[in-house]
Formats: C-alpha cells, sequence, structure tokens
C-alpha cells in the first residue's frame, strides 16, 4: 500500500467528526454510532496497511542500508513566520509514528465498537448527546492521529492543544453531572498549564535553532535519528545559559513539562484520577491508551536532543522514577475501581519515561553510536503493549460497572460466577500488566528492567520493586471484584456479561495481550533504525517474575477469601493507608495552593486593582468616549457642510503638520 | 493605433460583453422574462468570473502607451473582486425580484457592473487620467445605487450625501493631482516618480494630502468617513455590501500602487507618517463609535471604518510583504463582510428588522443565520482558527517587516484596537445566542441563492485561513512586481 495513504487515516476521522457533528443530530442515534464504527474500521484497515506496509515493505525508500528511514509523505509551508522560520503541516512516518498508528486505530475501534452496547441504558436505548460523543471520538482521534504523524514541533503543540480540547470535552459529556464539569476543568487547565511551558520550550528551541522541523533537529541525512544532527542543532544554541544551565537543557525541559501535563507525571499527575469522570470507553481510549502516552512520545520524538542535553534527562529519569513508585503505592489502596486503574495508568507512563531516560545514561554516548539504546526499544515496546492490556482492563471495568452501577469495589466483590467471560479478560489483563510470561507485558517490561540495570543496580531493583507493587495491587483488585465473598444481587437484574458489541472488543483486546510480546519490537522501533540484539537477560527475567509472583502471592493471601488481615493492616499503618487513600494530599495542597495562596494572595489584590483602577479608567475613558461621540453626533446630524468642512480640515492639517515636521 | 493592445486586458473586455449582454437582456426581453434578468446575470458574471482566472497567455505588460498595465498582481485583485461580486449578485437576487424593487432591477446589475469596470481601470492605471476616469466610475453610478429604494426616505438621503461629498472629494483630488502636474509636468505614474526624487515642496506635501484625501475617502479613512455612516444605514443591504468590501479593496490597492509607484521617492518623509496618524485615528475612532452603535448596518459601517485602518496597515508597510498581506486582508475581508452583511439582509428583506436588539435570541430560531453571523464576528474580529485571525496576523507581520520602532508601535496600537473590536463583535454573538427577546425573529425561510453565497462566505471563512497555499500563491504573484518598490525610499 502507499504510504501516502496515511493522509485517508487522518483524513477520514475528521470527516466523520464533521458528518457526525453537524449531520448527526438530525439522524437515527444508532446509526450515527454505526456510521462512526464503519468510519474507524476503515481508517483501521489502512493504518495496518500504511504501518505494515512501512514496516516490511522497502520499495518506497523506508529502509536504506539496514536503517528504517522517516518517510515525510508531503509536508507544505502552512505558516511562515520569516523566511527561515516556517511551520509546516505535513505527514511523517517513522518507525514511532507507524507503530503508534496503530496502536491509536487499534483501541479507538474497539472502543468505538464497544461504545455502541456501553453508551445505551438497559433497555439499549442510546443514551443522550449519542451523536455528539461520535463526534468527539472522531475528533480525538483525528488529533492523536495528527499528532503522531507530525512533521515539525509546531505541529505537534496544535495538535496537542487539540487532543487536550477533544480530552476535555469528553471527560465532560455528562455536563449535567457537576463532578464531570469539575474534572474536565481540572484536566483542561492542569494540561494548559503544562502546555504554556511546552510552548515556552519550542520557543527558545526555534529561536536559537532557527527551526521546528524535525529533521533538521533530530534526522540524520539517512532519515533516522542522529546524534550528529542533534549536537549540531544544539550547538546553534551558542552555548548561551540561562541561570547556569545552557538555553537548550532548559527548553528540553519546559518541554518535557509539557509532555508530563499529559502524561500525568508528578506532580502534574492530579488531572487523570479526576477524568475518570468521563465515560469509561473515553477512560480506556484517552486516559489509558492514547493520549497521556502523548507525553512520552514526544521526548521519544526528541530523543537524540535528550541525549545530548543529559541535564535535562536527568530530570526526567527522577521524575519518572519517583512517579511510578508514588502512584503504585496509591493504587494499592484505592477503592473504586477505576481510580486504581488510573494510577496505575500513571505508574505505567511513569516506567516508559523512565525506560527512555535512561537509555542516554547506559554507558553514555559512545555505547548509543555502538547500537545500544535498549531504554528507547523497551518503553516504545511497552507503550504498544500497555496501551492494549490497559485498554483491555479498562473496557473490562466498563463492563462491570455497566453491570452493577457503582465504581467502588464493594458493590462488586463475587462477580466471577456471573461475568465469566469479563472475568477472563480481565484476569488477562491482570497477568499481562503483572509481567507474567508469555503475556505482553512481561517482555516489554523485562526490557525495561534490563535497561534500568544498565543504568545502575539502584535503579533497577527500584523499578523491581515497584513492578512488583503492580503485580499486588493489580491482583488485589481483580481478587475483590471477582472474589472474596458472594455477590449480594440489589437490583432485580443480576449481572451477566454484556451485549456483544462490548463482548467482542474485550476477547480482540485479550488475544492481543497474550500475543503482542512476541511483535519483533527490537527489530522494527529502534532509536536509530537499525536492529537491536537483544536477548533474553535470564537473571532479570527471573527475578522480576518471581517479584511478579510474590505480589500476586500476597494480594491471594489477602483478598481471594474474605478475612481480617486487610483490615488488621490498614488499622496497623492507618497514618500510612489514609495518606495513601487520600493520594498524598496532593489535591489538598493543590487546593491550598491555588485557592489559598493565588486566589486570595495574588488573586485578589489585582482584581481588586483590576476593578478599582483598570476598569474605573475604561469607564472613564467610555464616559469619555460617549460624551465626544455624542458632541460629533451633533455635527454629523445630517450636515453635508460640516463633513466636507471636516475633511477639508482634515487634509489641510495632515498637509500643514507634516510641512512643518519637513521641512523645519 | 494598435489593437492587440487591447489584449492587455482580457478582464475588463470580458466584464464588458457581460455588461452588454445583460443591458441587451434588459432592453429588449419581454417583461415576462424579466424575472429571470438577476438570475442570467449573476450566471454570466459567475461564468466570467470563471473565465478570468484563467489568465491569456502573454497578456502582462503596459498598454495604451503605458496608461495601463497588467501583470499577475492586478489579475489576482480583480479576480478577487469578481469573486465577491459574484457573492453580492447572489445575495441580491431575491431582494431585486420584490415587488417594490423589481422595475429596477436591470439598473441594479447594469450599474453593479458598471462601477466594476470603473475598479479595474482603478487598478490597473498607471497614467492619472485612466486613473480619474476609473474613480469616477466606480464612484457615481453609487449614488444611483444608493438611492435604489425610492420609497425610503433614508435612500435618497445616503445618494444625497454620497454624491455631494464624493464630488468635493474628487475636487480636492484633482487639485492634488494638478499640484504634482505643475511640479513634474507628467501624469504617468513612474514618470512622476522620478522626477520628485529628492524633491521637499510644501506643494508636494499638499498635493500628497491631497491625494491622500481623495482616495482615503473612498476607503472611509479618518477623517474622510463621515458619509460612511449615513450612506451604509441608508442605502440599500446589497448595495452596502458592495460598497463595503469590493469598493474598499478595488480602492485599497489603487491606494497602494499611487502612493509607492508616484510618491515612493518621499514615502519616509512625508506620507509614511500622513499614514501613521490616519491609521491610528481610522482604526480607534471606527472602533469607539462601532461601540455605541445598535443599527447593525450602521455598526458595520464602523466596523469596516476600523477595518480599513487594519488593510492600510499593509500599504504603509511599502513593500512586497505588505502588498500581499494587503491583498490577502480584503479577500479574508470579503468573505467576512458579505457573511455579516448576507444574514442582516436575509433578515432585513423578510422581517425590515435590522437593530441588534431585534437579533435577540436568534440562534433558537434561526441557528444556521445565527451561526454564519457568529463566524463572521469571529473572523472580523480576529479569532484563531478562522481566516480573519490569520489576515490580522500577516498584516502585523507585513507591516513589522519594516522593522522601525515606530511602526512596532503602531502594530502595538493596532492590536490594543483588536481587542477593543471584540467587545462590540461580541456584544452581536452575545445576543444572538445569550439575550433572550419575547417578540424573536421567527424562522426564516431563506432563498436558495442566499444560502448558496452564504455557505461560500462560511466556507472561505473556515478555509481561506488554514488553506495556506493561498497566501503562499499570492506572495509569489506579487513577488513578480517588486521593482514596484525599489523606488520607495
Amino acid at each position: 500500500m502507499p504510504l501516502s495513504y496515511t493522509i485517508a487515516v487522518i483524513a477520514i476521522p475528521l470527516l466523520m467528526f464533521f458528518f457526525l457533528g453537524l449531520a448527526g443530530v438530525k439522524m437515527d442515534k444508532k446509526l450515527t454510532g454505526v456510521l462512526g464504527v464503519i468510519g474507524m474500521l476503515i481508517t483501521t484497515v489502512i493504518a495496518y496497511g500504511v504501518a505494515l506496509t512501512y514496516f516490511f515493505g522497502s520499495d518506497q525508500g523506508q529502509v536504506a542500508d539496514g536503517v528504517r528511514q522517516a518517510v515525510v509523505v508531503f509536508n507544505p509551508d502552512w505558516l511562515s513566520f520569516t523566511k527561515t522560520l516556517v511551520v509546516r503541516m505535513g505527514i511523517m512516518l517513522d518507525p514511532i509514528a507507524a507503530m503508534m498508528l496503530i496502536v491509536i486505530t487499534t483501541v479507538s475501534l474497539m472502543v468505538h465498537l464497544y461504545s455502541l452496547g456501553y453508551m445505551c441504558d438497559h433497555h439499549g436505548h442510546a443514551e443522550k448527546g449519542f451523536q455528539r460523543y461520535y463526534a468527539f471520538l472522531a475528533l480525538f482521534t483525528f488529533s492523536m492521529l495528527g499528532l503522531v504523524v507530525a512533521t515539525n514541533l509546531f505541529q505537534i503543540f496544535i495538535f496537542f492543544e487539540m487532543v487536550g480540547l477533544s480530552s476535555y470535552l469528553l471527560i465532560g459529556f455528562y455536563y449535567q453531572s457537576p463532578a464531570a464539569v469539575h474534572a474536565s476543568k481540572k484536566a483542561f487547565i492542569v494540561t494548559r498549564l503544562a502546555d504554556l511551558f511546552f510552548l515556552l520550550g519550542i520557543m527558545i528551541l526555534s529561536y536559537y535553532t532557527g527551526t521546528f522541523d524535525f529533521d533538521q533537529l533530530v534526522f540524520g541525512p539517512n532519515g533516522a535519528n542522529s546524534l550528529e544532527v542533534a549536537q549540531s542543532a544544539i550547538a546553534t544554541g551558542g552555548g548561551a545559559t540561562f541561570l547556569g544551565c545552557s538555553v537548550m537543557a532548559w527548553a528540553l525541559t519546559f518541554i518535557f513539562i509539557g509532555g508530563a501535563g499529559k502524561s500525568a507525571m508528578y506532580p502534574l499527575h492530579i488531572w487523570l484520577p479526576d477524568a475518570m469522570e468521563g465515560p469509561t470507553p473515553v477512560s480506556a481510549l484517552i486516559h489509558a491508551a492514547t493520549m497521556v502516552v502523548a507525553g512520552v512520545f514526544l521526548v521519544a520524538r526528541l530523543f537524540p536532543l535528550y541525549v545530548i542535553e543529559q541535564g535535562a534527562m536527568e530530570i526526567i529519569c527522577v521524575v519518572g522514577a519517583f512517579t511510578a513508585f508514588y502512584a503504585a503505592a496509591i493504587a494499592c489502596v484505592q477503592s473504586d475501581i477505576k481510580r486504581a486503574l488510573a494510577f496505575s495508568t500513571v505508574s505505567q507512563i511513569a516506567f516508559m519515561m523512565t525506560s527512555l531516560a535512561v537509555s542516554s545514561a547506559d554507558g553514555g554516548l559512545i555505547e548509543i553510536h555502538g547500537g545500544h539504546g535498549l531504554g528507547f526499544m523497551a518503553s516504545m515496546f511497552h507503550l504498544f503493549t500497555h496501551a492494549m492490556f490497559k485498554a483491555l482492563l479498562f473496557l473490562c471495568a466498563g463492563a462491570i460497572i455497566h453491570a452493577v452501577h457503582s465504581n467502588e469495589n464493594s458493590k462488586m466483590h463475587g462477580l466471577h460466577k456471573y461475568m465469566p467471560i469479563t472475568s477472563i479478560a480481565f484476569l488477562i489483563g491482570c497477568l499481562a500488566i503483572a509481567g507474567i510470561p508469555p503475556f505482553a507485558g512481561f517482555w516489554s517490561k523485562d526490557e525495561i528492567l534490563v535497561a534500568c540495570y544498565a543504568k545502575g543496580t539502584g535503579w533497577g531493583i527500584w523499578m523491581s520493586m515497584v513492578a512488583g507493587m503492580t503485580a499486588f495491587y493489580m491482583f488485589r483488585i481483580y481478587f475483590l471484584i471477582f472474589h472474596w465473598k458472594k455477590h449480594e444481587v440489589h437490583t432485580e437484574h443480576a449481572p451477566s456479561d454484556q451485549p456483544w458489541t462490548m463482548t467482542l472488543p474485550l476477547i480482540i483486546l485479550a488475544t492481543i495481550s497474550i500475543v503482542a510480546g512476541f511483535v519483533p519490537a527490537h527489530d522494527l522501533v529502534t532509536w536509530d533504525g537499525k536492529e537491536l540484539h537483544t536477548q533474553l537477560n535470564w537473571t532479570v527475567a527471573g527475578s522480576s517474575v518471581l517479584i511478579a509472583c510474590i505480589g500476586i502471592g500476597l494480594a491471594f493471601k489477602m483478598y481471594y477469601k474474605e478475612n481480617e488481615l486487610p483490615d488488621k493492616l490498614q488499622a496497623r499503618f492507618s497514618g500510612l493507608w489514609e495518606a495513601a487513600y487520600r493520594r498524598f494530599y496532593m489535591d489538598e495542597l493543590y487546593q491550598f495552593i491555588t485557592h489559598k495562596v493565588i486566589f486570595q494572595g495574588i488573586c485578589k489584590p489585582i482584581a481588586k486593582f483590576d476593578r478599582g483602577i483598570i476598569d474605573g479608567f475604561f469607564n472613564l475613558l467610555a464616559s469619555v468616549t460617549g460624551s465626544a461621540a455624542y458632541g460629533i453626533r451633533r455635527l454629523q446630524n445630517g450636515s453635508i457642510q460640516s463633513y466636507v468642512y471636516v475633511y477639508l480640515v482634515g487634509a489641510l492639517a495632515l498637509a500643514v503638520i507634516t510641512m512643518v515636521c519637513v521641512l523645519i | 493605433m494598435d489593437y492587440s493592445q487591447f489584449l492587455f486586458m482580457p478582464q475588463e473586455i470580458g466584464l464588458l460583453f457581460v455588461f452588454l449582454l445583460v443591458f441587451i437582456y434588459d432592453t429588449f426581453m419581454p417583461a415576462r422574462m424579466g424575472k429571470h434578468l438577476p438570475m442570467f446575470a449573476t450566471i454570466l458574471t459567475a461564468l466570467y468570473t470563471v473565465y478570468a482566472f484563467f489568465p491569456c497567455p502573454d497578456s502582462w505588460g503596459m498598454a495604451f502607451g503605458g496608461m495601463f498595465e497588467s501583470n499577475p498582481a492586478t489579475w489576482v485583485m480583480k479576480n478577487i473582486l469578481n469573486v465577491g461580486v459574484v457573492i453580492v449578485m447572489l445575495q441580491s437576487i431575491k431582494w431585486t425580484n420584490d415587488d417594490f424593487v423589481s422595475v429596477r432591477r436591470g439598473e441594479f446589475y447594469e450599474l453593479i457592473l458598471l462601477t466594476l469596470f470603473g475598479m479595474f481601470l482603478m487598478i490597473s492605471a498607471r497614467h492619472f487620467l485612466l486613473f480619474v476616469i476609473g474613480l469616477e466610475t466606480a464612484s457615481l453610478p453609487i449614488a444611483a445605487l444608493a438611492a435604489f429604494e425610492k420609497r425610503y426616505y433614508e435612500s435618497h438621503e445616503a445618494a444625497a450625501k454620497y454624491v455631494f461629498t464624493a464630488v468635493f472629494s474628487s475636487a480636492i483630488f484633482m487639485l492634488g493631482i494638478s499640484f504634482v502636474y505643475g511640479m513634474s509636468g507628467s501624469l504617468y505614474f513612474q514618470e512622476i516618480g522620478s522626477q520628485i526624487v529628492g524633491v521637499k515642496s510644501p506643494l508636494l506635501i499638499l498635493a500628497v494630502a491631497f491625494v491622500i484625501a481623495g482616495v482615503g475617502y473612498k476607503l472611509s479613512l479618518v477623517p474622510f468617513h463621515q458619509w460612511t455612516a449615513d450612506v451604509y444605514q441608508g442605502a440599500p443591504t446589497a448595495v452596502t455590501s458592495y460598497l463595503s468590501v469590493i469598493s474598499k479593496g478595488a480602492a485599497a490597492f489603487a491606494f497602494m500602487v499611487i502612493l509607492v509607484q508616484v510618491f515612493g521617492a518621499v514615502y519616509s518623509q512625508v506620507w509614511q507618517w500622513m499614514l501613521y496618524a490616519i491609521i491610528i485615528l481610522t482604526i480607534t475612532i471606527g472602533n469607539l463609535f462601532a461601540m455605541r452603535q445598535r443599527n447593525l448596518k450602521r455598526f458595520l459601517a464602523y466596523s469596516s471604518i476600523s477595518q480599513a485602518g487594519y488593510i492600510m496597515l499593509g500599504v504603509i508597510a511599502a513593500s512586497q510583504v505588505g502588498m500581499t498581506s494587503m491583498i490577502y486582508y480584503v479577500l479574508v475581508y470579503i468573505f467576512s463582510n458579505l457573511a455579516a452583511f448576507g444574514v442582516i439582509a436575509v433578515i432585513e428583506r423578510a422581517t425590515g428588522r435590522v437593530t441588534m436588539d431585534d437579533y435577540n435570541g436568534l440562534f433558537k430560531t434561526n441557528p444556521w443565520l445565527a451561526f454564519t453571523m457568529m463566524l463572521a464576528m469571529f473572523s472580523l474580529g480576529g479569532i484563531p482558527p478562522f481566516a480573519g485571525f490569520f489576515s490580522k496576523f500577516f498584516i502585523f507581520v507585513g507591516a513589522c517587516h519594516t522593522g522601525s520602532v515606530a511602526i512596532y508601535v503602531l502594530v502595538f496600537i493596532a492590536l490594543v484596537n483588536t481587542i477593543i473590536s471584540l467587545y462590540y463583535y461580541l456584544l452581536v454573538v452575545k445576543a444572538m445566542f445569550i439575550r433572550q427577546d419575547e417578540c424573536v425573529i421567527p424562522y426564516i425561510d431563506s432563498h436558495w441563492t442566499e444560502e448558496i453565497a452564504l455557505t461560500v462566505c462560511v466556507m472561505g471563512i473556515i478555509a481561506v485561513g488554514v488553506a495556506s497555499g493561498i497566501y503562499t500563491f499570492l506572495n509569489q504573484v506579487t513577488e513578480t512586481i517588486t521593482p514596484m518598490f525599489n523606488m520607495v525610499g
């Protein structure tokens, strides 16, 4: 399939958005959903065709001398600031973009299909706003696809904002619910704040390098990531420094902050758990599989720059490693199934970030020249597998919530008997995320741990510990939902497995979660386009499986059958438990900072200044203008003579004043 | 005489041909066929517009002893005006078939085509005589058009005011030209341009001021603007929209050509500063007056005064980039303003209501009209991602290319005014979407021609900004006339 078909992959969701958004109102609700699914199916088929052609074909310039190159399909100028600084809007395929095409379209298609069943009530009637929902899903898919194929930083920024917007719209889908409105606002404000830094970073970077384009920032002449090009791009900064750090390090750190906002890194993670107020399929698509990895994608995109600017890389490494642990700790005590999954997502994305950040350090620059960069590959691989099994977990959670009408796992217990398919699918997801071979998560997480051990044993042990916690909290959720004790049936309907539109995505994603680990990622998705020869590191693999098994065993002991142990432990460590349950009071801290410090301390005086002095000034201006206008109105009241008079005086005054200025 | 010179003016000849056909139709067709005349004229003009998009081979050059110039920039400018005229005609088909107007509908289309011909001469003229002929051809018939709604007193008033002030302004303009002729002994733009290099006389400054006043009248720049509000309000809405965009676009282009070619040598000393003051006055006063208006046509009159100030930012740059951004601005302005006037015309035709309070709650009853009006207001106010944002952006960038600090200050003032202008543009949106009223305008079944016109405008507003190729194309076009700017000093 010609790679230029990528345009169709971008265009179809956009057209679907306009079509469903404008014409959908007058159409049958179910029909809009079906059309949305069909549109997405076509997109997915083309995206697969393009991505597979990119990876396995060789006739369209995608491989040269054994190096997989970036292929720019088209790249016209869009907005030219100066002759050299031009914003382009283009489409580019490189290993990570092609991989993301597969991830996004797969999960999006599954979510489109799943929502047909999920967004209906128990009588099978579509919910209010069904068309709007599908239009927004299409908008999101378009934005996310546009983001990954972007050819330059500015284009990424534009689509970054658009995914933020569609996320906002979808979180606030149930706009009658105050919680959803708050959550959508919170997500928007927090990510916008981060995007401000992103924009700053772009400005600094483009000011010093004179370009937004990746092919001048990171891609070498052979079309693959090149350290030499990144080195020379950074050198154009001329060694300018600010507060003791090079401006490039500042720029890259700012760009990382932008990515951290979307990817919910500590301390910008606070919006993600609240974002679970949106419909569950949306959480699966946006807040588990695709949009939240935009930050990881961004860092991966600029990887060579970060490799050279080690300072920025160290920050990412520390933030990532801390966030992974922090979020895992919170996930261990959450009682709301979606919140627990949300923190699990934060933790897993932090895994990817850390993996990217350690890869630069594994032996320094020379090693990377020699073909290492395991961390990069591992991170992208984990992004791929995680998207699949986390989407699976969220869709299972959606099915459960759909059945019992609650997010609290106290309402769930013992569902295994009633929802066997969901139970098995959820178990597969849990095994995958816990890293049990041969499920997908094992392969990618193992590579990450190897990369971390290569940076330093301390990093490796830390991340292994977090991996163990992952296994524990996931199986805690699993046992609490599906076992623990007999399910109490409250409603007249006993919970049961869902319609086929919801079951089919679960089965497909579960299958992918089992086999995705065997995708030869180290051949396909490497930072320099060359094949990476890795072997299973038996020490790391064995120990990580052992740790995962300990985590699962612990969860089994505590939560499989109803017992007193969890409560005892909770009472014993009540302070710690409470702190973790309240997410270590980060939200309260933000509340305090925003409401008490910023609003009270800064905004109130400014508001007073604004109301009193600025408004007063403008009111004065307005009243002066008003009376002046009133005065002139009398002049203008129908009298041609006065018009002509003003005209003549104006022309003469213009001439006389100029004469005085020029000639004297 | 070498008749092959006429090959340099394919667009003008095509236009005259259309005019003649419409005239013949109007005169010789039986009266019962009269109701098809608007459609006939519109389709013919639309076909002609498409034809004019394909330049004849070798049609660039000077003709008639250097009085007339045809180059890619004039070609593209005329095409833009053609598109605008087709939209105006589409918007007026239903109106010209109204009972009160239908007797004179032939004149409406003939006069529009004739004035357009005059504007084409203004754009292509490289000699003051031809320019004045064009200016008057484009000017006097407008008075007849303004008086079109005979049954209304305001229409007569508008025409009278227009004709008197126009005659006065022409007189001033020609006085200015006579000074120029006295100094240089020529009426050719280029010859005058080379004659006045290094000249520093009061007469020249007076001449420049009078020429600016004369063309500034057509552009309704402050302080030559006072006719605008009365005429815009009194004239039929179709005429107002024609006057506010087409006439203004042509004048802006011709204005830039005259200032650069004739007075280029005294740019930095004389007319840059005159224009500087005029721009600040125009934008600010246009804005301040627009805030107080309740009548939407009057409101748009002041808004268009302020918009003309922005167009002048491209002129004051006196460079190729400035010209590109100016043409681009005019293009975008045509779509945005015609969308606004189109909505007003539809509502006025159906209900006769034109004040802002009449529009309260319009969104409930006429969502599409309200939506179109909202887009037009957003675009005029310069809200991204609509075309108006990009045109403002490019015109600011164009002005900043001069690199002088004074121009930066000017751009800053213009920026502040953009924010002020948002206030009154959003007032309209607020009225339509947020405010409620007991007697909301009922659902209006607009005619399909009006729907087409509005759809074209909406598509223009949405697409012109995002489709970057248009600006790039305009830039390539104006690059062919870069030598014109060599005189600027």
